[in-house]
This record gives structure tokens, C-alpha cells and sequence, in this order.
């Protein structure tokens, strides 16, 4: 009895493992690290973007410093937003 | 289930080497299926260690004392919570319990990233997979927790007395999560390294568990406090043990690499720092997990004198130079993409709360290792206590708290006059408002104590101006109730808030700490029924002595009432339990319960303003002819027998006792450090908590039309 269920437990493994190897493996997201990065630091920039706005309602920056601090981040992204099309393009274009 | 228990250990093994192999072989061949069958090896290592847990598990609670472990530590008197959690107070049980959660959180965190980090997952996998490899090596070859006893014994030893405390039981899982847990943003560092992808975005993946780790370790730390305090009969919650040293210094480094990852988030800064950060924190995980194993430092914690501390130490040897190597090699993609703009501002106050963290870390693991520096420059074992860390610890921690109300008010990157005025009233005033209660209040000045009340108010000030100012802006826009208007903005900026909350808590900490360090009383009497002593204003009376037995314990202990100004305010009642030990034939039937281990119940009466706790040791010596003269009258005596026997003991201990040594403490605010540590939690609970996928969304579409003005504007 003990035996059998050493086999299923290893049977189990075996197939939980192998199952990459004999199925197909579902279409690879062409998005290279270099895009991830661009993506994270988007969403880092678009959180900063938030918070300083956040700082601003309750006070914590006058609108003069927040002015100028929300330019200044929305130039970073803008910046971002370009490096990632760039990117996309040439990867579109390398594909081609 | 022998046979199925050790198969599945030698089976997960396999499946440790197989994933390590797939992994490497799919990151450098670039193959997706070699990579995801890297991955799910760590599904099944899951899998497979859970069914020796199970294994084992099921043999402690049907007491299978064919199991050598459950023999060793669990009995058929054993309650069935303890029988649950015997397996992890032995060495080998604790040992498997590590690697289960070890590839439990790994599973959770490779199947989180099985879509993002592509490069680097394949890479951390194989590391948290060779963790995995390590520790079950180590439990096959050296730590065994499924061995046979044949013949199987009629009764087990049972639990260490010391151990039957739930939340001693919590305390280790506890731990190892937040140990297991650590190791996994040093994996994906280490991948992150050897790939060269070095922005944030590995950050951002593991964020999450690396707060969640911290989570664990704290609540682990801080169960392990209360335990100390509650029961243990020393009368303090933190004794400077190597083995609690250790889980703090992971901790230490950990709370300033969550702090230092949202300078490289936001700035791109700190790149080198915060690597290095998280490479040493999980080093130091493993270093914890290494001191309680090892038996090389002496600790009331630590399993002993074992063979696994050279393996241990070839692995923190292996990943303290490949670290180093690999951050070394790495120095020109880790540079810098911005500089600090000013001093004056939150990336600089991050900073200085990482110096006085790692300054904290270091004086720690400097203390806790010098009776082996000791050792090693002069060969004469020398410690250092309580005084050298407080004396080094306490100005740390007094600039940490100050820090943590300067960090959510000051501005990132540069902060205006306007700034600094508009946001440092409420705290400044708050601190001189402590300041001048301290001076008043305090009856004998104590400086460093009212510079952490000063510290504290500080922090507390800074963060309700913060929940205030905020929840006054949403209720202006929206109209809506205050409660609801805090519970929104709570809820819409949960990482802001929530870290927040932690603050709080870490300031109610430390206030406890301070207060309860600063102006403890203690006083050591004797007494016999009837006499009282008075301890800073409460007078405890000595009631009468108690005396009971019960399955497995002889219990001496005394009735206290306490009383303030006229008033009765508690009636306390502490004890010592004497359990017996296993050698009969040796110690008779009841003087075994004399040698064997005694614990102290602590009586503690606890209160927002102070905690009366007392602990008794009961003159024993008085029986020693007794007891000899009832062994010899009964030297075959049986369990039912040796009940009886041991209630006359405890008859006679309640008529006529001997004088008996007490310990009383009265404490102020020790309840601030529980609560606070409950505030601690709950705010991190909420920061880790993930946003409702709706809301996640609208964050995005709101983000964009701002983005597009900006585009248009560019």
C-alpha cells in the first residue's frame, strides 16, 4: 500500500514537471527586458506623478513647488513614453 | 508511512538538482519549456516536502512513537495544539519545517513572475531551488526527522515544558517565513546581477515579499518578546540572546532596503546600496538559521552542539563571495542615474534612517559574535551585555524614531523653507509637548528616555498630521464622513498609508521600550504568608501558598493580591511547575519531578499605564526528606500512585510552606510595545495588500490623459 502511493507521488511529479516538454508552450511574449524596464519605470513615474499630486492636496506642497515639480516629472515620463516607443518601433521593425 | 516519508525527502531532493539544471539550461539556451519546467520543480519540491510534513505530522498526533522524533518529543499527554507543534522544537522537525516554507513562498513567488522578468526569473529560480537542495541534503545526510525506533517506545518524552506556550508555537513558523521569504528578493538580486538587468524592475516584483518577510520576522521577533515576558521568570522581554540578535539583524537591513528601494524607484539612486542591501539580508537570514543550529554561540534558543555548522558555513561562505564578486563586476551598470538635489530632502532622510539601521546592525552582530572575536585574538571567551548594546543601540534607535516622522513630511528631491515650515510645526510642538510632560511628570531625570518620548511624539505627530491633512482634502472633494473619508484615502493609497501605520507602531514600541527600560522597579524579596513588600506605590501580599498536580506537572506557587492606594487591584498568582524526568529508576518516582525541568507561570496583571508581574520560586529543599523517604516506601509506585503521592506533597506545601523567593516587577507602559507592534502589523498588512484589479485599472486611464497634456505640451 505504502508503495503505491510512493509511486503516485512520484508519478505526479514526474508529470507536473515533464508537461512543458511534451506540450506546446503557449506563445512567448516578445517584450524584451528592455521594455520591462522601460514599463516599470513608467509605472514608477506615473506612481510619482500621483503622489506629488496626493503631497499638494493635503497641503504638504505649496502650488508653486508643485508646479514645478509636476513639469518636471511629466518631462521624465514624456521621456520614458518616447524610449519605449523607440524601443517597440525597433523591435517591430528588427521583426520585419 | 515511514517508507513514504522518507521517499518523498529523497524525491525532492531530485527534484531540487533537476529544476536547478532546467533553469540554467533554459535562461542560456533562451527555451521556455526548459525554464518553465524549472519552475514547476518548485511546485512539486512544494509538493512532495508537503506530504513528508503530512508523514510526520500524522505520526505526532496519533503518537506513532515508532517515529524516533515524536518519540523524542511529543507524548500521549501531550495536548493536541503542542502534539501539532512539537515537530519544529527538535532540530531535524524545525529543519524540514524550514524548507517547506521555503519552497511554499518560492512557489508563490516564481508563479508571480512567471510572466514578468523573464531574464532574471530562470536565474533566481535555480538559486531558491539550490537553497532548497542545501537544506534537504542537509536534513537527509545530517538531521534525519524520519527515522524508525525499534522497538517503538511505550510513551514519548513529551514537549519541553518551556516550549508549551501558543505563542512560542507561532514564534518559529513565524520566523522561518521571514527568513524564507528574505531569500527570495536575494534570489532575484543575484539574478538580476548575473543578467546585468539592473533597473527597478526586479524591485518592483519582489517588493512585495520583501515586506512581507519583514512582516513575518517582526511578528515572529515580537512573539518571541511576549513570550519572554509572560513566561519565561527573568522579568524582561529582550535579553540581547545571540539567537534573537540574529533574527534581528535580517530585520534591521530589510527595514532600510524597503526603505532605500523607493529612492531607486522613483530616482533611480541607490543602485549599488540597495543590491547590496538585499544580498546582505539574505545572507544574515541564513546566518540566523545557522547561529540556532550550530550550537557555535551559547543561547537558550539554540539547539545545541550539532555537526551542520561547517555546511552552513561553506554555503554563507559560497554566497558572501559570489555576492560580492558579482556586485564588484557589475559597478558600471549599477551607477547612479541621478544625484542627491539636496540634503533637505526625503531621498537624504532615507539615507541617514539606512545609516543609523545598518550602524544598528553592525554594533548587534558586533556584540553577538565578540565572544568568538574574543576567542579568537586573545583564546579567552569573553561576552558583552545589556549595557554595551544599550549604550550603542539606544542613540541609534532614539535618531531612527526622530527619522521616521521626518521621512513621510519632508519633499522628494528638494525641500522649500516653505516646506519645512508648513510640515514641521505639528511634529516640532508635539516633541516639545513631551519634552515638557517629561519634565514634569518624570520623577528622576532620565535623558535618553526623554529623548525617545521626544522621538516618538515626533513620528506620532508628523503621521497624524499626515492622516489628518489627508483625510480633511478627500472630504472637502468628496463630501464625504470622516470615518469613510480616512477608510477611502487608506484604501486608495495603501502602501503610503499603510507605511504610515507602521511608523505609528514603531513609535508606540519604542515609547514602551523606553518607558518600561527607563523606569522599571524590581525588587527581590523572601516572604512567608501573610507579609507584604511595596513596589513603587503597590502593595503585594502573600496570601497564602498553592500547591497542585495534574497529568504531567507538580505545581508550587503562592496567592498575591495587590493593592494601590487602599484598593485591591489584582489577585496574581504565579507557580512553578516541576515536571519529571524520565529517569525513574534514577531519581526515584518522585524526586524525578524535583530533577527534571521546571518552568516559571508568570503572575502578570497588565494595564495601559503599567504591568504588575511576579514570578515565585518555592523553597524546595524542605522536602528533600520527604520525597526521599516516599521513594523508598514506594519505589514501584505507578502513575495513579505517584498522583496521590505528589497531592500529599502539595497538601503539605499548601498547609505549612517555608519561606518562599519572589520576584515583582512593576513596569510602566510595557502594553505599548504589544500594541504597538499589533499598529506595526496591521499597517503592513494593509501596504501589502494588492490593490482590486479595478482600481488598478482606473489608476492607469486617469494616468493617461495627464500623460497625453504632458505629450502634447512636449
Amino acid at each position: 500500500m505504502e508503495l503505491v502511493l510512493v509511486m503516485l507521488v512520484l508519478a505526479a511529479a514526474t508529470a507536473l514537471i515533464s508537461s512543458p516538454l511534451w506540450r506546446r508552450t503557449a506563445a512567448e511574449n516578445p517584450e524584451t527586458g528592455e521594455v520591462t524596464a522601460l514599463e516599470a519605470a513608467k509605472a514608477a513615474k506615473l506612481s510619482e506623478i500621483r503622489d506629488a499630486e496626493l503631497d499638494f492636496r493635503v497641503g504638504k506642497l505649496s502650488e508653486d513647488d508643485y508646479r514645478a515639480l509636476d513639469n518636471q516629472l511629466r518631462d521624465e515620463a514624456v521621456d520614458l513614453l518616447h524610449q519605449l516607443d523607440a524601443e517597440r518601433d525597433d523591435r517591430g521593425s528588427g521583426s520585419r | 508511512m515511514l517508507t513514504l516519508g522518507r521517499a518523498s525527502l529523497v524525491l525532492a531532493l531530485a527534484i531540487a538538482l533537476v529544476g536547478i539544471v532546467s533553469s540554467l539550461y533554459g535562461a542560456r539556451s533562451g527555451r521556455a519549456e526548459w525554464v518553465a519546467v524549472g519552475r514547476r520543480s518548485m511546485y512539486a519540491l512544494f509538493g512532495v516536502l508537503t506530504v513528508t510534513m503530512v508523514v510526520l505530522e500524522a505520526a505526532f498526533l496519533r503518537s506513532d512513537f515508532s517515529f524516533r522524533l515524536v518519540a523524542s518529543h511529543s507524548s500521549t499527554t501531550t495536548p493536541t495544539f503542542y502534539k501539532l507543534t512539537a515537530m519544529w522544537s527538535s532540530q531535524e522537525g524545525s529543519l524540514l519545517l524550514w524548507v517547506w516554507l521555503l519552497s511554499g513562498w518560492a512557489s508563490l513567488a516564481v508563479f508571480a513572475t512567471r510572466k514578468r522578468l523573464r531574464d532574471i526569473a530562470p536565474y533566481a529560480t535555480s538559486v531558491l531551488l539550490g537553497f532548497g537542495a542545501f537544506f534537504v541534503s542537509l536534513i537527509l545526510l545530517f538531521a534525519h526527522p524520519i527515522q524508525l525506533l525499534d522497538p517503538a517506545a511505550v510513551e514519548g518524552n513529551g514537549l519541553p515544558p518551556l516550549l508549551r506556550h501558543p505563542s512560542m508555537m507561532i514564534h518559529p513558523p513565524m520566523l522561518y517565513s521571514g527568513y524564507t521569504l528574505f531569500t527570495i528578493p536575494f534570489a532575484f538580486a543575484l539574478g538580476a546581477l548575473i543578467t546585468r538587468r539592473l533597473d527597478a524592475s526586479w524591485i518592483r516584483s519582489t517588493r512585495r515579499f520583501a515586506l512581507l518577510a519583514w512582516l513575518c520576522l517582526g511578528t515572529g521577533i515580537l512573539l518571541g518578546a511576549r513570550w519572554s515576558w509572560s513566561e519565561l521568570g527573568w522579568g524582561g522581554y529582550w535579553a540581547w540572546d545571540p539567537v534573537e540578535n540574529a533574527s534581528l539583524l535580517p530585520w534591521l537591513t530589510g527595514t532600510a532596503f524597503l526603505h532605500s528601494l523607493m529612492v531607486q524607484e522613483k530616482r533611480g539612486m541607490l543602485r549599488v546600496w540597495n543590491v547590496s542591501l538585499v544580498l546582505a539580508t539574505g545572507i544574515l537570514a541564513i546566518m540566523g538559521t545557522f547561529l540556532v543550529r550550530s550550537g557555535i554561540l551559547e543561547s537558550i534558543h539554540a539547539f545545541g552542539a550539532s555537526t551542520l555548522g561547517v555546511p552552513f558555513l561553506v554555503l554563507l561562505g559560497v554566497l558572501m563571495i559570489s555576492s560580492a564578486a558579482l556586485v564588484l563586476t557589475r559597478r558600471r551598470e549599477l551607477r547612479s542615474e541621478a544625484r542627491l538635489d539636496s540634503v533637505f530632502s526625503r531621498e537624504a532622510a532615507f539615507l541617514l534612517n539606512n545609516l543609523a539601521l545598518v550602524g544598528l546592525c553592525f554594533v548587534i552582530m558586533w556584540g553577538t559574535f565578540f565572544p568568538l572575536i574574543s576567542e579568537i585574538v586573545t583564546g579567552r571567551q569573553a561576552s558583552v551585555g545589556a549595557p554595551w548594546f544599550d549604550r550603542y543601540t539606544v542613540p541609534l534607535a532614539i535618531a531612527l524614531v526622530f527619522l521616521s516622522g521626518i521621512g513621510p513630511v519632508i519633499a522628494w528631491r528638494r525641500a522649500t523653507l516653505g516646506n519645512l515650515r508648513r510640515n514641521f510645526v505639528v511634529p516640532t510642538a508635539a516633541a516639545g509637548a513631551a519634552l515638557l510632560a517629561g519634565l514634569t511628570l518624570a520623577g528622576e531625570p532620565k535623558p535618553t528616555a526623554l529623548a525617545m518620548f521626544c522621538g516618538a511624539a515626533f513620528a506620532l505627530g508628523a503621521v497624524g498630521q499626515e492622516f489628518w491633512r489627508g483625510t480633511r482634502a478627500r472630504r472637502a472633494a468628496t463630501g464625504e464622513s470622516l470615518p469613510l473619508a480616512l477608510a477611502t484615502l487608506v484604501g486608495r493609497n495603501r502602501r503610503r498609508y499603510g507605511g504610515y501605520l507602521v511608523h505609528v507602531g514603531m513609535a508606540l514600541l519604542f515609547l514602551g521600550v523606553a518607558a518600561s527600560s527607563a523606569f522599571q522597579h524590581v525588587r527581590d524579596v523572601r516572604l512567608q504568608p501573610g507579609q507584604s513588600v511595596r513596589v513603587e506605590g503597590h502593595d503585594i501580599r502573600y496570601v497564602r501558598a498553592t500547591g497542585t498536580v495534574d497529568r504531567e506537572k507538580l505545581s508550587l506557587g503562592a496567592l498575591l493580591r495587590v493593592s494601590k492606594d487602599g484598593h485591591e487591584v489584582a489577585t496574581l498568582r504565579p507557580s512553578r511547575g516541576y515536571y519529571p524526568s524520565p529517569d525513574a529508576r534514577q531519581f526515584g518516582p518522585i524526586g524525578r519531578y524535583f530533577e527534571g525541568e521546571a518552568t516559571s507561570e508568570v503572575g502578570l496583571k497588565t494595564g495601559l499605564e503599567r504591568d504588575v508581574w511576579t514570578s515565585v520560586e518555592p523553597n524546595i529543599d524542605s522536602f528533600g526528606r520527604m520525597v526521599d523517604g516516599i521513594d523508598r516506601r514506594f519505589p514501584l509506585a505507578d502513575a495513579a500512585s505517584q498522583g496521590l503521592l505528589l497531592g500529599v506533597i502539595a497538601e503539605r506545601y499548601r498547609l505549612d510552606p517555608p519561606p518562599a523567593g519572589f520576584r515583582m516587577i512593576v513596569s510602566p507602559l510595557v502594553t505599548w510595545i504589544w500594541l504597538g507592534g499589533l499598529v506595526a502589523i496591521s499597517g503592513a498588512l494593509i501596504a501589502i495588500w494588492p490593490k482590486p484589479k479595478r482600481a488598478r485599472a482606473w489608476v492607469v486611464a486617469a494616468s493617461r490623459p495627464r500623460l497625453g497634456r504632458a505629450v502634447g505640451r512636449a
